[in-house]
């Protein structure tokens, strides 16, 4: 009936190399880091004494959101010193998601497991050295015998904390980002070889016409990627602050 | 011609991974998709008898779907690996 060939995964996801081991997902990322350094950078050379305007307002909204959308109900005032590290973790992220609804470009960088993974792996890092830092090798005792738990219950319950606190939560942070950007990647890519197939290859006007409805999802898709480029951005963003002041402030 | 050439596919050893790979997504995604109903559905119930603590229930709301929906996401990851 219809000549609906999907492409296979690999063609959809993998981009010819720019030169050797720098393909444009690379260039992606690259370019994400670039332009949000370069937001405050352009902001920080304005004058800090008179009110704020363009780019420089711009800056300090994105400040203040996480500060108060994310910092504060996750860690509480204690947690403002970490603003940097989270700011930088959300900017990158949510512009390494925006190029998956970008024209020509229609590839979120998220959407390969590399940088979710690294990402996780830098998360990781960051809160088993704060819990070290702050409660020396008791973290660890922590979650072999959780305070307030019947030492009865310790084979139990230490086992599974030690899995989730340790391999369950940078693998889950990772894979809920690369999965709902490649999930977006493939509605995409989907609704877009239909629209094709249907208007432009299709053998009589009734396809030609029908072709029409998956045009529609399309846009409607593409206005959804928006929302969840953004969510996703800001849920890995308060996990990894929900994970810090966790193993900063232990509940006694 | 093309029903044909359909038909004579159907001889070959047919092969079962995607098929396997959508059903065990479906699987995936019904827990999920029930706990996300249920903790969306609370949080709007707590947003209607204390707008002021809107805010708050909107964080906890959205780090109980993250963490629900993960579940769903690898439902996802293990069908594209199996297929």
């Amino acid at each position: 009936m219809l000549a609906l060939e999907f492409p296979p995964l690999n063609e959809i996801l993998r981009w010819r190399d720019l030169f050797p081991t720098f393909n444009k997902v690379a260039m992606i990322a690259v370019a994400a880091a670039l332009i949000g350094s370069l937001i405050f950078l352009i902001a920080a050379r304005q004058d800090g004494s008179k009110a704020p305007k363009g780019i420089r307002n711009f800056a300090e909204m994105l400040v203040e959101f996480v500060e108060n959308q994310i910092i504060m109900p996750a860690m509480g005032r204690s947690g403002m010193g970490w603003t940097p590290f989270l700011l930088t973790l959300f900017i990158f992220i949510y512009l390494c998601n925006l190029p998956g609804i970008v024209p020509v470009l229609y590839m979120p960088a998220t959407a390969r497991m590399a940088i979710p993974l690294f990402l996780a792996v830098v998360v990781w890092l960051v809160y088993v050295g704060v819990g070290l830092k702050h409660q020396g090798l008791g973290y660890f005792g922590h979650m072999i015998a959780p305070p307030g738990v019947p030492a009865a219950l310790y084979p139990l319950i230490g086992p599974i904390e030690i899995l989730s606190n340790l391999i369950i939560r940078p693998f889950s942070l990772a894979v809920r980002l690369f999965a709902n950007m490649l999930a977006g990647h493939i509605l995409l890519v989907t609704f877009s070889l239909l629209t094709e197939e249907l208007v432009f290859e299709g053998d009589n006007i009734v396809f030609r016409i029908l072709g029409v409805l998956p045009f529609v999802m399309l846009i409607l898709m593409t206005v959804f990627e928006v929302l969840v480029g953004f969510l996703q951005a800001y849920i890995f963003t308060i996990l990894a602050a929900v994970y810090i002041g966790s193993s900063a402030h232990p509940e006694h | 011609m093309e029903a044909l050439s359909i038909l004579a596919q159907v001889a070959e050893p047919a092969d079962f991974g995607p098929i396997g790979a959508g059903i065990g997504y479906g699987l995936a995604a019904i827990g999920p998709g029930i706990g996300i109903g249920y903790i969306v559905g609370k949080s709007v119930e707590a947003m209607a008898r204390q707008p002021e603590s809107a805010g708050m229930v909107r964080t906890t709301m959205f780090l109980g779907v993250a963490f629900t929906e993960a579940i769903a996401l690898i439902g996802f990851v293990v069908a594209m690996l199996v297929q």
